[in-house]
């Protein structure tokens, strides 16, 4: 009887709280609904008098939103595959591989992950500007061919660290490489893993804004999120047409968490637990 | 002898082997991380400016003059602190009260915790700029809600007393990440320990006091330091959301970097200002894991 009052109040909290994390949802599609004046009446309304779809169509014509589409996914496509590819074979290697030095590569990887990325910028972004790479998407894909950053490295690690050494060992002495190992051996057993930092990078990719602020300039190059930006300065007082672009540039991102909502909660989960 | 020999030229084969396959991350170590900091040192030294493009070793004169003359920096690190704190201990006590709730071997587990984790989905640009239509303090849901329940209403992001709390509340929102790590530790407690204190006539607190609160200490640990070094590098808020304002009561440390590097172009000022960052959080870091021994306990050893 005790414990069934108490669950009831958790049931009502639970609730509660996940009224609060969903309300502003509400509101952002519920503004992208709505005319220019309905947005300014007062006191609010809680629902549009006439549901205007169109707003979502309108997007795309003041702004080049489908344009922005198109450079994130050409940003993103190489930069799923450098960050995949890569944290994978390293992973590979801190998990499998003896070799002298190996400790402490690895713990200065790991180490890089408290190191705040402003120290880093300012001559990353010289180096850059030296290279005449500004305004193109090399400082944006290049980078993920080295690893993908010691987070990605780390879980890659922790799931070869998982898998019977037993296999790898036998498929040594039935004299197979170590390429064959990775590839034939072991890439098809950690293949959650891969989804894992996959969807990873995926939001990584479709949330940043900070790098795509200091590398692109020519507003043909924007990505979403700088689009996004670009519309909140311009169209200030088009609230619904800013709600409407913001619905669906995270769509997608609620979208993809669906369809891997398995591999994101083993990822964010092992990286906590483990850690 | 001929087994010896076999042995070491498959020992150097593994290592190569090894060397190969953590080429990119040992490479990306020395270029994106090794170079640029070592780079960034010798820049806070110097005066280098974009436009001027000169450059000069200008000895401690940048550090100097940030702690004497700059009329930033103490507000920056004092925002930046105050935030850094607040929302962290504020993010931390949500998750972990909506991780226990949805611990108490709730139905629909699954459901709730997409429910909680959708915030942290929607992306930096798309959420602030939500949350800046929500502050809205005529038209946004916020007042609106206050105003119904007959509440006075809130200038929110708009006034330098409200601005840091008003973020706060952001990030309390985006709290689903921590309560999934939060939960995965919980579901880990073994249930005769919970038990045990129930035969000894505890009640839920004292279960709660001496065996959840011990047992997911490191995760309580991970999720503070994660946290805090989070909070830390706050940037998009103040560029997206406030601009550093009102009467830079929101002038987040790197937003002043960011600043001083790419609107100002002084190069070198600004690599000084990101060592002293770069120390502050090293500095806390250490004095966490200090605290933290005091109180992290980790079983089995491993």
């Amino acid at each position: 009887m005790r414990s069934r009052g108490w669950k009831i109040i958790a049931y009502c909290l639970l609730l509660f709280g996940a009224a609060l994390s969903l309300l502003p949802f509400f509101w952002m599609v519920r503004s992208a609904l709505m005319t220019s004046s309905e947005i300014f009446q007062f006191p609010p309304k809680m629902l549009p008098d006439h549901w205007l779809w169109g707003n979502f169509i309108e997007i795309f014509e003041v702004v080049e939103f489908g344009l922005y589409l198109k450079n994130t996914l050409f940003i993103l496509i190489p930069v799923l595959i450098g960050t995949v590819l890569t944290s994978c074979m390293c992973g590979f290697g801190f998990a499998r591989l003896q070799f002298p030095g190996k400790n402490i590569w690895f713990t200065l990887i790991i180490a890089t992950m408290m190191l705040p990325p402003a120290v880093t910028l300012i001559p990353t972004f010289m180096l850059w500007t030296e290279l005449g790479a500004i305004n193109t998407y090399w400082p944006l894909v290049f980078p993920s061919f080295f690893g993908g950053g010691g987070f990605f490295i780390f879980l890659m690690r922790q799931f070869f660290m998982s898998i019977p050494r037993e296999l790898d060992e036998a498929a040594l002495i039935d004299g197979a490489n170590y390429v064959q190992i990775f590839v034939f051996v072991l890439l098809p057993l950690v293949k959650p893993a891969l989804l894992v930092v996959a969807f990873f990078t995926f939001t990584n990719v479709w949330n940043d804004f900070f790098g795509p602020l200091i590398y692109l300039n020519d507003e043909s190059l924007f990505t979403l999120a700088l689009g996004l930006l670009q519309l909140q300065g311009t169209y200030t007082s088009d609230w619904n047409l800013i709600m409407a672009a913001a619905t669906v540039m995270t769509l997608p991102a609620i979208l993809v968490f669906f369809l891997g909502q398995k591999y994101f909660v083993e990822g964010v989960t092992l990286t906590g637990i483990k850690g | 002898m001929g087994a010896r020999k076999k042995t070491t030229r498959f020992a150097r084969k593994e290592h190569l082997a090894g060397y190969l396959f953590t080429l990119p991350a040992i490479l990306g170590l020395l270029v994106w991380t090794i170079g640029p900091i070592v780079a960034s040192l010798v820049l806070s030294f110097t005066d280098y400016q974009v436009i001027a493009d000169t450059i000069n070793w200008i000895g401690f004169d940048n550090y100097i003059t940030i702690f004497t003359e700059d009329l930033y920096f103490k507000q920056a690190l004092v925002v930046t602190l105050y935030f850094a704190f607040a929302s962290t201990a504020a993010t931390l006590v949500a998750a972990l009260l909506i991780a226990l709730l949805m611990n108490m071997k709730i139905k629909g587990q699954g459901l709730w915790r997409t429910l909680f984790y959708l915030p942290v989905l929607v992306p930096a640009v798309a959420a602030n700029i939500l949350w800046m239509w929500l502050f809205n303090p005529e038209f946004g849901l916020l007042n609106g809600i206050l105003r119904f329940f007959g509440l006075p209403a809130s200038m929110w992001i708009y006034d330098e007393a409200s601005v840091i709390p008003s973020l706060i509340l952001l990030s309390i929102w985006g709290c689903g990440g921590a309560a999934l790590i939060f939960l995965a530790g919980l579901q880990e407690i073994p249930k005769d320990q919970l038990e045990a204190v129930e035969l000894d006539g505890g009640n839920a607190w004292h279960q709660f006091r001496f065996v959840t609160i011990p047992t997911i200490s490191p995760i309580i640990f991970f999720n503070l330091i994660m946290g805090l070094i989070g909070a830390f590098q706050t940037f998009n808020q103040a560029y997206i959301m406030t601009e550093g304002g009102p009467n830079n009561a929101s002038l987040f440390y790197v937003y002043l970097i960011y600043r001083e590097a790419f609107v100002h172009s002084n190069m070198g000022y600004a690599s000084a200002l990101a060592w002293i960052l770069f120390l502050v959080v090293s500095l806390f870091t250490v004095l966490i894991f200090r605290w933290g021994k005091g109180w992290v306990f980790y079983g089995g050893g491993k």
